[in-house]
C-alpha cells in the first residue's frame, strides 16, 4: 500500500500524516508537491490539514488549481482512494469532488479540542476496522469547519448514507451540545456516492499513538492499509 | 475597465460574523439594525473591448472562482477605467 501525501504551500499536517503512515503503520509513503503532475503510483492520496495557499479568497479555493489536483481528480474518477482531512476536506468541496462547503464556525472561534465521532458507515475502505456505530475520539483544529449544503443536497446525502462521521456525545448520541462548529446534522465527515473520496474535519493523524492521548485515528489509517491488502490477496 | 464585484453569503447560510456585528451595533445603541450580512468586495481591472464582453467575462470569473455558488451570491458593476492624469 503506497500512500501519497499532498503538500501545498501552507499545508501543515503533511508530516503528521507521513509519520503515521511510515513510522507507525510501516506503509510506503511519498510526498506529492502541489506542482507535481503525477501521483507516483500511490494507491491512496491524502490531502492533509493546513492553510493551502493561505486559504486566500476562501478555504481551499486556490488549492484546487494546483497541477497535482488535476491528477487527483482523474484518480478519483477512476475509483482511486482520496482522503481529505480538515483543509483537505475544504479543498475537495471547492474542487467539486464532494458536495457542500465548509463555512466559518458558528461560534466564530478557532476550535482546537477533542471531539467524539459516531461512525455511521463501516462498509467503506476508510472505516472497515471500525465497529458498527463505534464512537471515535478524534481532535479538531479549525476555524471554518461548519458543514453546509442546500436542503436538496443534504437530503440526498442522508438518503444515500454518505454521512460517515457525526459529532456525538461519548455514547454516540448525536446531540446539539456535541456539535463544535454548527455543522448541519452534526456532520463531521462525508463520502462521495461511490465511496472512494472521503472528507472529514477531525484529525485522525493526531490521535494515532498513545503518547498523543489516543489511538482511534489509527483505525482509519489501518482500515485503508488493510482493505488494500485484501484487494491484493483476493 | 473596472469590475466591482460584491460577494455575499446566501440568505439561507448562517453568517455568525454578521450576527456578531449586529450585536455590537446594538450595544452601541443602534437598535434599529435588524440584520447584518458580511461579504466581500473585489475589484477586478480588465482589458475588454466592450462593456458587454467585460460583463460576460466577469460573470464567468464569479461563477468559476470569485464566488462559491453553494454558499454565496454575487453581483457586480462595470465602470470604464478612469483616465490617468
Amino acid at each position: 500500500m503506497k500512500f501519497g501525501v499532498v503538500v501545498f504551500p501552507g499545508t501543515w499536517s503533511d508530516r503528521d500524516c507521513g509519520w503515521v503512515i511510515d513510522q507507525v503503520l510501516g506503509q510506503e509513503l511519498a510526498y506529492l508537491w502541489h506542482k507535481d503532475s503525477d501521483l507516483k503510483g500511490c494507491d491512496c492520496i491524502i490531502l492533509p490539514g493546513g492553510f493551502a495557499y493561505g486559504d486566500y479568497l476562501r478555504t481551499g479555493a486556490i488549492a484546487r488549481f494546483a497541477p497535482v489536483m488535476e491528477q487527483v481528480g482523474e484518480f478519483a474518477d477512476r475509483g482511486g482512494l482520496v482522503w481529505g482531512i480538515c483543509n483537505g476536506f475544504q479543498v475537495l468541496c471547492e474542487a467539486g469532488l464532494l458536495p457542500g462547503a465548509l463555512i466559518r464556525n458558528a461560534s466564530l472561534e478557532f476550535r482546537c479540542e477533542w471531539t467524539n465521532l459516531v461512525v455511521e458507515r463501516t462498509d467503506l475502505v476508510f472505516t472497515s476496522q471500525c465497529a458498527e456505530r463505534e464512537v471515535l475520539k478524534v481532535p479538531i483544529a479549525h476555524g471554518e469547519g461548519s458543514y453546509f449544503a442546500d436542503p436538496a443536497t443534504l437530503s440526498r446525502l442522508e438518503q444515500r448514507g454518505q454521512v460517515v462521521f457525526r459529532y456525538s456525545d461519548g455514547k454516540g448520541r448525536v446531540v446539539p451540545n456535541a456539535n463544535p462548529n454548527g455543522s448541519l446534522h452534526n456532520i463531521a465527515g462525508i463520502v462521495n456516492a461511490r465511496g472512494n473520496v472521503l472528507g472529514m474535519m477531525p484529525h485522525p493523524e493526531r490521535c494515532s499513538e498513545a503518547e498523543l492521548g489516543g489511538t482511534d485515528g489509527l483505525k482509519l489509517f489501518r482500515s485503508v492499509a488493510e482493505s488494500a491488502m485484501k484487494v491484493l490477496v483476493s | 475597465m473596472i469590475a466591482r464585484v460584491i460577494v455575499t453569503p446566501k440568505p439561507v447560510v448562517n453568517d455568525p460574523q454578521g450576527l456578531t456585528v449586529k450585536q455590537g451595533l446594538a450595544s452601541l445603541g443602534f437598535r434599529e439594525v435588524s440584520d447584518v450580512r458580511i461579504g466581500k468586495y473585489i475589484e477586478v481591472n480588465l482589458d475588454s473591448s466592450s462593456e458587454h464582453e467585460a460583463r460576460e467575462r466577469v460573470e464567468a470569473m464569479c461563477r468559476q472562482l470569485l464566488a462559491n455558488h453553494v454558499i454565496e451570491d454575487f453581483r457586480f458593476d462595470i465602470e470604464p477605467e478612469r483616465k490617468r492624469r
